[in-house]
């Protein structure tokens, strides 16, 4: 059944919007490998905040925050992770541009 | 209405901060910054419980983990600091007025969003619903949880004799 969304839904969405374009350009204009962490993590907190306001907007809050907490967990292991390749990569290359992991084998 | 308004400004301010700045441990604090703005936004509409989790883990822990590889990778922290700004500027100056120009268009479009939503009502606690509705995935958590934790020691093990 199609209900009606509350007005407050396209303040939210252009703050998603605009999250996610700040996020998507800190990705993709650098070469610094922490830089593109930084904005994968600005991008997972558009994505955390839009499933607020789904959840905030539908009803259903408790769900939404059940999500939000699985994502965060998931964000930490990810950001844990992606640390320890970049460390790993910089004792190899001794840099933290992206253009030197053209040595990797394979 | 007005206050989540501001803190969302603040929220893409922050974020914006994090993605301009020159030094890495300004992007680290500004990220921390866009998180607890988050925090803060998800406390006013009603998520406490996920506001509290965001705060912790994505406002401390995650800064912790980003400062501790800045400081084990950055060993000349203001080597040709004005040159690496200088080129930051270069490939960042149209950030910032594109963020205005998809602000000011999406607020001027506005356009009638009708999508089908579920009914209102039963929810139940958000206790309830991560225990006993959504066990799949906490034991996907556990999982991950331990999937990240043989990721990092895999990655931190030393080198064997033939160094492969």
């Amino acid at each position: 059944m199609a209900i009606e969304i509350p007005q407050s839904f396209w303040l939210y969405f252009i703050f998603f919007i605009l999250l996610l374009v700040d996020g998507l350009w800190c990705m993709l204009a650098t070469y610094n490998l922490l830089r593109i962490l930084i904005g994968l993590e600005v991008l997972m907190k558009s994505v955390t905040f839009f499933l607020i306001v789904a959840g905030f907007l539908s009803g259903r809050m408790a769900l939404a925050q059940a999500m939000v907490i699985t994502v965060i967990v998931i964000e930490v292991v990810v950001v844990v992770a992606a640390a320890g390749i970049i460390l790993g990569l910089f004792r190899k290359n001794d840099s933290l541009n992206i253009r030197t992991t053209r040595n990797l084998k394979g | 209405m007005i206050i989540i308004t501001i803190v969302l400004v603040l929220m893409v301010l922050a974020a914006l901060w994090a993605s301009l700045t020159t030094l890495l441990l300004r992007a680290t604090i500004a990220l921390a910054l866009t998180s607890a703005m988050l925090a803060v936004v998800m406390y006013s509409l009603g998520a406490t419980i996920a506001a509290v989790m965001e705060l912790s883990v994505c406002a401390g822990l995650i800064s912790v983990v980003f400062v501790s590889v800045i400081s084990l990778t950055q060993r000349k922290p203001f080597k040709d600091y004005v040159t690496r700004r200088m080129s930051r500027m270069r490939r960042f100056w149209a950030l910032p007025l594109v963020l205005v120009a998809i602000g000011v268009v999406l607020s001027f479009v506005h356009a009638p969003v009708q999508i089908a939503l579920p009914l209102p009502g039963g929810d139940g606690d958000v206790r309830t619903v991560l225990w006993n509705l959504r066990q799949l995935d906490l034991f996907g958590q556990i999982l991950i949880l331990l999937a990240g934790v043989f990721g990092v020691l895999v990655l931190f093990k030393k080198d064997g004799p033939d160094g492969d």
